[in-house]
């Protein structure tokens, strides 16, 4: 009897969490456009190239860093097993495409996850403690206008960006492995890559940074607008937004794969 | 005002023939199974000051943010300027915030921008004002509260009594109507309350604005009310101006005024020392 009321309960409320992150998309979407600097706030347009600089240059080095590394294993781990097949150059096959399809999208939104997600819920949040969310309201400010708004837009530009830089760094780490083991050039190993890439790994790629993109701004700011309880709350907030930003990311993650496994072959 | 102008709900609250500007009507509010406001009825006129008195914890921040449809009630209705709060769409709301100018138990300023962009910030977002316009505005905002030269300190710069004039500068920035302060003296010193007060006097001689208070200090309720209430267990058990409420026969009333503690066998929070 318990069992079932508690199975029911947190049901339930693993719907109402999901139901309240989807009306926060709709408003999220609808409050964009003001985002835009021609008929938009030129408040909210700084407020987003701010938000820009800081989700965006700021993570540039360590997502280059960590994909660089992950390139790079892929291709120790990879070549281990293609040269007892004496099929080495199978690697760049490798690197690149699970660089690109995959680890690229990945690596980035784990970054991005740990600097940022914390970071808005944690904003927000406190925010939320210090009545600063309730003066916006009572001065006719739209929270989610003022502070989800610029993040999602700055957002959905800087993740294919720093997509592209994590795929890039891998892909070169992985020349940098041929380059020593098939004593392969650059030229010839970047040459071959490209023919090993077709644009539905590059759109797949890009639809992976947009969707984990807006689930690591939506979480996050959810999480930092539903605080309570004051500074304990904010830390709790915080967490919570980095592992539900995580398991949402990789569940999106397997649906958008086995999507494109099974639709677009 | 013509008669058929006036919403139906307040046609029974009129005074000198004028509707009240806020119309608080049987609100009810619970936070789980706690019942905060039971049938709380309220009426503030245009230009008057209305002080709302009550122990800590007996529901006065609820209350005001229900006035400022910052929560919904349970039931019950909220009409600003005739327009009911607590249903009104989101725009309409939008527009009566803009004529209230609130400054928060603790200030709630914001703390990653300077005093100045706080106060400039309404404006801002809600004018197309010259930004050199804007500043100028904002320092004739902040000398009005007794601030000047702050504007590019941050918040946390300031001590507690500037931060909460800061924070009625920035309530004042649209040139609002009605003014709500909750608790503007708590957690201040004696001569720094006194001085927020005296600040409140000052801006009602200068702007016949209507002023809403929360408070539980004595003292600066009567030295700034024009009518008075007390908020005890959910309800409004007492209405009226400083001479009505003294002369009350009221129990609670007068327990609150004399500062007297509660009996041992009331199992009611203790008002005076209970904050
Ligand atoms: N968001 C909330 N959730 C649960 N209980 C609340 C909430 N806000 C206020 N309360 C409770 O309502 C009561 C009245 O609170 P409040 O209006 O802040 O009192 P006051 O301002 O008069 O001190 C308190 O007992 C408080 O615990
Ligand atoms: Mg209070």
């Amino acid at each position: 009897m318990t069992f079932f009321a508690s199975v029911g309960r947190s049901t339930i409320e693993k719907i109402a969490y999901v139901g309240g992150l989807g009306i926060q998309f709709w408003k999220g979407l609808r409050s964009s456009y003001r985002v835009n600097p021609i008929t938009g706030s030129r408040l909210r347009w700084r407020a987003t190239v701010e938000q820009m600089a800081v989700l965006g240059f700021g993570a540039m080095p360590v997502v280059c860093l960590i994909s660089g590394a992950t390139g790079l294993i892929m291709a120790f781990q990879g070549g281990a097993e293609l040269r007892q097949f004496g099929a080495l150059q199978f690697v760049i096959n490798l690197v690149g495409v699970s660089m690109t399809r995959e680890l690229g999208p990945l690596m980035t939104a784990i970054v991005v996850i740990g600097r940022s997600g914390s970071s808005f819920s944690a904003e927000i949040g406190t925010m939320v403690v210090t009545e600063e969310v309730d003066a916006l309201r009572s001065m006719a400010i739209d929270p989610i206008e003022f502070l989800l708004a610029p993040k999602y837009v700055a957002m959905m530009v800087m993740m294919p960006c720093l997509t592209i830089a994590a795929v890039t760094s891998g892909i070169l780490a992985g020349g940098l492995f041929t380059y020593f083991t098939l004593d392969m050039s650059l030229g010839v190993y970047l040459r071959a890559t490209l023919e090993v890439l077709v644009l539905r790994d590059i759109i797949s790629s890009m639809i992976k940074a947009i969707v984990f993109g807006t689930i690591i701004v939506h979480v996050g700011c959810f999480e930092g607008f539903q605080v309570a309880g004051g500074p304990v709350g904010v830390g709790r907030s915080a967490t919570a937004a980095v592992v539900k930003s995580i398991f949402l990311v990789v569940l999106a993650d397997l649906m958008a794969t086995a999507f494109f496994y099974l639709f677009w072959q | 005002m013509s008669e058929t102008a006036i919403h139906p709900a307040l046609r029974n609250h009129l005074r000198d023939g004028q509707p009240p500007l806020i119309s608080v009507q049987d609100l009810f509010v619970q936070f789980g199974d706690r019942q905060v406001l039971q049938g709380v009825n309220l009426d503030i006129y245009g230009g008057e000051t209305m002080v709302i008195l009550g122990g800590s914890g007996s529901g006065k921040t609820t209350l005001l943010r229900n006035i400022m449809a910052l929560d919904r009630p349970n039931s019950g209705h909220v009409y600003i300027k005739g327009v009911d709060v607590t249903t009104c769409p989101a725009e309409e709301l939008s527009a009566i915030r803009r004529v209230m100018g609130v400054s928060f138990q603790s200030a709630a300023m914001f703390n990653s921008m300077t005093v100045g962009d706080n106060v400039a910030l309404p404006l801002r977002e809600h004018t197309k004002l010259a930004e050199p316009t804007i500043r100028l505005m904002t320092q004739m905002k902040l000398a009005q509260v007794g601030l000047s030269g702050v504007e590019d300190l941050l918040p946390s710069q300031l001590s507690g009594g500037m931060r909460k004039r800061a924070s009625v500068a920035r309530a004042l920035a649209m040139d609002p109507e009605v003014l709500i302060f909750d608790e503007p003296s708590a957690g201040l010193d004696p001569i720094i309350a006194a001085g927020i007060d005296e600040l409140i006097v000052h801006l009602q001689e200068a702007f016949k604005m209507t002023i809403v208070i929360v408070t539980h200090e004595m003292h600066s309720a009567f030295l700034i009310a024009d009518r008075m209430c007390m908020l005890h267990r959910g309800k409004i058990i007492a209405v009226g101006t400083k001479e009505e409420l003294q002369s009350s026969t009221n129990e609670r009333v007068r327990q609150f005024l004399e500062r007297r503690a509660d009996e041992p066998d009331d199992e009611s929070p203790n008002f005076v020392t209970g904050f």
